[in-house]
């Protein structure tokens, strides 16, 4: 029978990226069925405890203490992953941090050091994110909020309190940002240039920022306000305030605008101030119908037409011929499966499907799309939601979920076309690709055919031209975007020839 | 009024919202509170940026380090 096995260490604190390598590093040990280390947050408690981690002594555990936790086979195992464990934590994390030489522990002694400081970026376990934001607000801080796990009510109350102080709140759960040209999180290395953008969402911003980029263009600034503003409850309190940024920004030429679908009244909202504009803006509100929209702004159902619109550029014409790359798909063989780490290029991805006239199927459907389990034979994952990522890392960030799910697909004689999303830039995994092409390889040749895309640019970190050639070489199709992948997968299905 | 003088009063108004405009004046300069690989990544790329060695505060209690920025000004 399996041993559970507690260590409780008070008053012992590292950032969640430390701790889930040591998780990783843990549970890859002989005899242990699996393990975490988290902080004792009571959002904490209850994941440790579902994933059947927790000992009854820890529930008395705060967010002050870090718990380590290990199911083994039997206490001997257990017992050596534990020591394994605080040997890891005793390891100097150098490397990190090396910033300034000064480390302050708030973030009132920080702004000593930093008194022109004007954004506060927060990573902080969720359960103190909305604490430590209303006390960079009130310090005088913008705020781009990484984390996520914060109330609605918390959202509305810290979107409130920023715009009476005339402050920005891009979050809670905000990913990606660039400001002046600098990336912030999960962003890409993209030319300054006049297209501004707003988004709800990070991998969206990701992907039209991208395409701006591969077509020679620049952007402003990139603003995420988080995925919930233009809900009801919070009313696009966050959109509102970038709107009036970038109206007011002299190197904002053309406003772009990315969301999952709003509430109708916040949309109408919204699309009431960008008639109001002095400024081109376009619109793409990903699985809703064109709303009634003014002159100066132009609809784009896909995250690619948002970035032909702005640009001014259509990629019609660059299109390579994918069929002489395509292989034949195997007998027998007629799902599509997509296996996305970006919810938005998921959502994207649905949309050209339902265009197309083709059913799909979601774990986060779109409008029109149906719920996983339905029947409906082609899927697309995200696996970024929270059933996925519930304490474990993102797959941008660590591919391990992706690579079981990707495993199981390839091995599945039902499935025709596997789509996948390749997500690069600043914060994601040095090379995804070749994670991917590892996997795939290890699958043989009786498998379905991949189709992938790369969200990023040349310029980024793992480099975009560098990705795509690992793809190539490893047998899989590449289109020249996430829409594209698509496209070209449900033309696999149809091919006469 | 025509259309175009109609915007032409309305893109003022967006403009006399209250949005504090310095945070799009140039290159930010960050405190960076939690994952240290972001201040990492910015010093990388020259960004000013102060890395906080945050712990939860409050003894870990949620609920009094709620309360306790609520009172902070």
């Amino acid at each position: 029978m399996s041993k559970i096995v507690n260590r409780v260490c008070a008053g012992l604190f590292l950032d969640s990226v430390i701790l889930m390598q040591i998780s990783r590093s843990i549970t890859r040990l002989d005899g242990v069925e699996d393990a975490a280390l988290m902080i004792g947050t009571p959002s904490n408690l209850d994941l440790l405890d579902n994933a059947k981690l927790l000992a009854r002594a820890s529930r008395k555990a705060t967010g002050g203490d870090l718990i380590l936790a290990v199911r083994a086979r039997d206490e001997t195992a257990a017992a050596s992953a534990l020591a394994k464990a605080e040997i890891l934590l005793e390891r100097p994390t150098v490397g990190h941090t090396g910033t300034t030489t000064l480390r302050p522990r708030t973030l009132r002694s920080a702004q000593d050091i930093l008194p022109a400081a004007n954004l506060a970026l927060i990573s902080v376990p969720g359960d103190f994110a909305a604490a430590e934001a209303r006390k960079a607000l009130r310090a005088g801080l913008n705020v781009m909020l990484f984390s996520d796990n914060v109330s609605l009510s918390e959202e509305v109350s810290l979107k409130r309190e920023a715009v009476a102080a005339g402050l920005l709140v891009m979050g809670p759960d905000c990913g990606t940002a660039i400001i002046g040209g600098v990336p912030l999180a999960f962003a890409n290395q993209i030319p300054q240039g006049a297209i501004g953008i707003i988004g709800a969402s990070g991998t969206g911003i990701q992907e039209v920022s991208s395409l701006i980029a591969q077509a020679g263009y620049g952007v402003s600034h990139a603003l995420g306000v988080g995925g919930r503003d233009l809900s009801d409850p919070v009313g696009g309190i966050s959109t509102l305030a970038a709107l009036a940024m970038l109206e007011a920004d002299s190197a904002t030429r053309h406003i772009v605008l990315i969301s999952k679908p709003p509430s109708q009244s916040v949309a109408k909202r919204v699309i009431d101030t960008l008639a109001h504009s002095e400024k081109p803006c376009t619109v793409c509100f990903l699985g809703a119908d064109a709303p009634s929209l003014p002159d100066n702004v132009s609809f784009a159902r896909t995250l690619k037409a948002a970035a032909e619109l702005a640009t001014g550029r259509s990629s019609k014409n660059k299109r390579p011929e994918f069929k002489s790359v395509i292989p034949p798909v195997p007998p027998g063989r007629q799902r599509i499966h997509g296996l996305f780490c970006g919810g938005t290029l998921s959502s994207e991805a649905q949309v050209v499907f339902l265009d197309q006239g083709v059913s799909v199927a979601s774990n986060a459907p779109i409008p029109g799309a149906e719920a996983v389990g339905s029947g409906t034979s082609h899927v697309l994952i995200d696996l970024g939601s929270d059933e996925y990522t519930r304490g474990r890392p993102h797959p941008m960030i660590d591919p391990t979920v992706r690579d079981e799910e990707l495993t199981k697909a390839l091995a599945d004689p039902t499935i025709a076309v596997i789509l996948l999303d390749v997500v690069i830039g600043f914060g994601a995994h040095p090379d995804p690709a070749g994670t991917i092409v590892q996997v795939v390889a290890a699958a043989g040749t009786e498998r379905p055919i991949v189709v992938a895309s790369v969200t990023g640019t040349d310029d980024d970190p793992q480099d975009r031209r560098t990705q795509v050639a690992k793809l190539v070489d490893g047998g899989i199709v590449v289109a020249p975007t996430n829409a594209d992948a698509a496209k070209l997968a449900l033309s696999c299905l149809v091919r006469d020839d | 009024m025509n259309k175009a003088s109609d915007q032409q009063k309305s893109g003022a108004q967006i403009k006399e919202k209250t949005v504090q405009q310095s945070l799009l004046n140039g290159p930010p300069q960050v405190i960076n509170l939690g994952l240290a690989s972001f201040a990492d990544e910015l010093t990388k790329q020259g960004t000013v940026v102060v890395h906080v060695d945050w712990s939860p505060p409050a003894r870990g209690d949620v609920e009094l380090a709620n309360l306790l920025s609520k009172l902070n000004e």
